[in-house]
């Protein structure tokens, strides 16, 4: 009798462990299932919100002063930042990539080399991250703090459609002005890698800029202005949808403003990984 | 009713019933998801009175006028404005709809971004077009004056009292002529005096814009001034409705805590 006793006490402990394994698998499941069906539920939601600023881009009653008064804040506004950034860019790349170049005699290479990465790849997408950064927030913040004090709700109240006079107007504005202040940044990066190489060498400035374009194509513009207009979507995209679809607490301003840049600066790669593979296949 | 409102609502195709009810709510329900806020809400506004509905906090008083301007959609019941169900109005009509009736919002809801003159040319430009320069500029200087703010003009949002901000925010409300006018807790977060003012400028909009109002609130002092007629929510149903003397005499618990 004494033998089975063991046996016993452990078929209740498998019986318990098995239950409790299972009920830990069933919430396991429980859990992923919700987070998939919130995943699908958002992917929905910015579907819809995309549909809905197509469909109210083209409405009759475009709030064209609104879309103005957007390119000004976004686009005028931004230039001290990108000025900075757009000039350190193009030095500090120069100050780097010399001594290489010097090492292996190639230092007429070097305006053709800034030139080409900052038009291609180091312009665009600085000045689109740097962009995810102050305009998307910004928009976040902005909407995020209309949401919660009921000014959204009071410009419906208004007649007016938020959608079309907050939204329409920002998405359209972040499309515009972003490539042209990438555009700008490339400029200031050229002039900023000419005074780099100035630092160390005497170099002329028409030479340097006759250099420089001498290495350019056209193809290298047109990819890299064709991704811009995605960047400046995709952050006004982002920029608005957060600050829209905010809670209802003040703490949702700071989560709409952060999650817009988090968001806008990831997509920001994965567009430029996209059109990287696009342009490769397409054009080189 | 005054010139302007005549002549703007006779166009439009929201006309002014017969019976002299202005709103009339049957059977109207609302949910989130499992929480019934409203459960089997039915009222009537008539014309030209001020209805207080009063409740405690999370009675769905604020869902309830929500609803009316369609900023909630409702789950059940009917929602009759000017004798149209607003569910079933569509785009234009609800647009139609909202410049007949005004929303003072709980926190006044001011355009953070504009100036206190800017606030009010918004709607009125929207609502009002065939108005020129000049017009938008009295009728501005015009409801300034009636909430006693005519210096504030090219004031931002943020350099406002809490008192005066609620008085640009009714300005704002007024400035397009509303017919009827919704009051989300107009009184709250302000002290006993600046709540006296709020309750005699809403007295003055309805005696000189003719309009009808639901008044939320649970300022009792706010409530006693504006009534006509009060009607008492409690667990998301109507309570008790009546007179403010009925109120005022009743014993029953509830009421009575409410006006002790």
């Amino acid at each position: 009798m004494k033998k089975f006793t063991p046996v016993k006490i452990v078929i209740p402990k498998l019986r318990n462990a098995t239950e409790q394994s299972l009920k830990k698998l069933s919430e396991k499941t429980i859990a992923k299932t919700v987070s998939a069906n919130n995943f699908l539920t958002d992917i929905s939601d910015v579907l819809l919100f995309i549909i809905r600023i197509i469909k109210e881009t083209f409405s009759r009653n475009f709030e064209f002063k609104e879309f103005l008064h957007q390119c000004f804040k976004i686009g005028y506004k931004s230039l001290p930042l990108i000025s900075i950034t757009g000039t350190i860019m193009g030095l500090v790349l120069t100050i780097q990539s010399r001594p290489v170049l010097v090492n292996f005699g190639a230092v007429t290479m070097l305006p053709g080399m800034v030139a080409i990465s900052l038009i291609r790849e180091m312009g665009p997408v600085i000045t689109a991250l740097i962009c995810a950064g102050k305009i998307g927030s910004g928009m976040g913040a902005e909407l995020g703090s209309m949401k919660v004090t009921e000014q959204i709700e009071a410009m419906e109240v208004s007649s007016t459609n938020p959608m079309r006079f907050l939204v329409v107007t920002r998405v359209l504005a972040a499309t515009l002005m972003i490539p042209l202040l990438i555009l700008y940044a490339d400029a200031l990066g050229i002039f900023g890698s000419w005074a780099g190489a100035n630092i160390k060498g005497d170099l002329n400035f028409v030479l340097f800029f006759s250099q420089a374009f001498s290495h350019v194509k056209f193809i290298d513009f047109l990819p890299a202005v064709i991704k811009s207009f995605f960047f400046g979507a995709v952050i006004g995209l982002v920029g608005c949808y957060k600050g829209y679809n905010a809670g209802r607490g003040t703490e949702s301003v700071g989560v709409a403003a952060n999650s817009a840049v988090v968001l806008a600066s990831l997509l920001v790669i994965i567009v430029d990984l996209i059109a990287v593979q696009i342009t490769d296949m397409l054009i080189l | 009713m005054n010139t302007s409102q005549t002549d703007t609502f006779n166009n439009a195709s929201f006309k002014m019933p017969s019976g002299g009810t202005v709103i009339e709510i049957n059977n109207l329900k609302k949910s989130f998801g499992e929480q019934e806020v409203l459960k089997n809400i039915s009222l009537k506004l008539f014309n030209g009175e001020n209805l207080v509905v009063l409740g405690k906090s999370g009675t769905g008083k604020s869902v309830l006028i929500k609803c009316i301007v369609c900023l909630l959609n409702s789950d059940g019941g009917k929602i009759n404005v000017f004798e149209k169900n607003v569910t079933e109005l569509n785009r234009k009509e609800l647009g139609e709809l909202r410049q007949k009736v005004g929303f003072l919002f709980q926190s006044g809801a001011l355009y953070d971004s504009m100036t206190v003159k800017q606030n009010l040319e918004f709607p009125l430009q929207r609502i009002k077009k065939n108005l020129t320069k000049k017009e938008i500029e009295d009728k501005i200087n015009e409801v300034l004056e009636n909430v006693g703010l005519a210096d504030a003009l090219n004031k931002m949002p943020s350099q406002l009292s809490g008192g005066m901000r609620k008085r640009i925010s009714l300005a704002r409300t007024i400035v397009v002529d509303p017919m009827i006018m919704l009051y989300d807790e107009p009184t709250t977060g302000l002290d006993p005096v600046t709540s006296d003012e709020i309750s005699s400028l809403i007295i003055d909009v309805q005696k000189k814009y003719k309009t009808s109002s639901i008044i939320i609130t649970h300022d009792i002092k706010c409530a006693l001034k504006t009534a006509n007629r009060i009607i008492m929510l409690n667990e998301g149903e109507v309570y008790k409705e009546g007179k403010v003397e009925d109120f005022k005499n009743s014993t029953d618990p509830l009421i009575k805590s409410f006006f002790k």
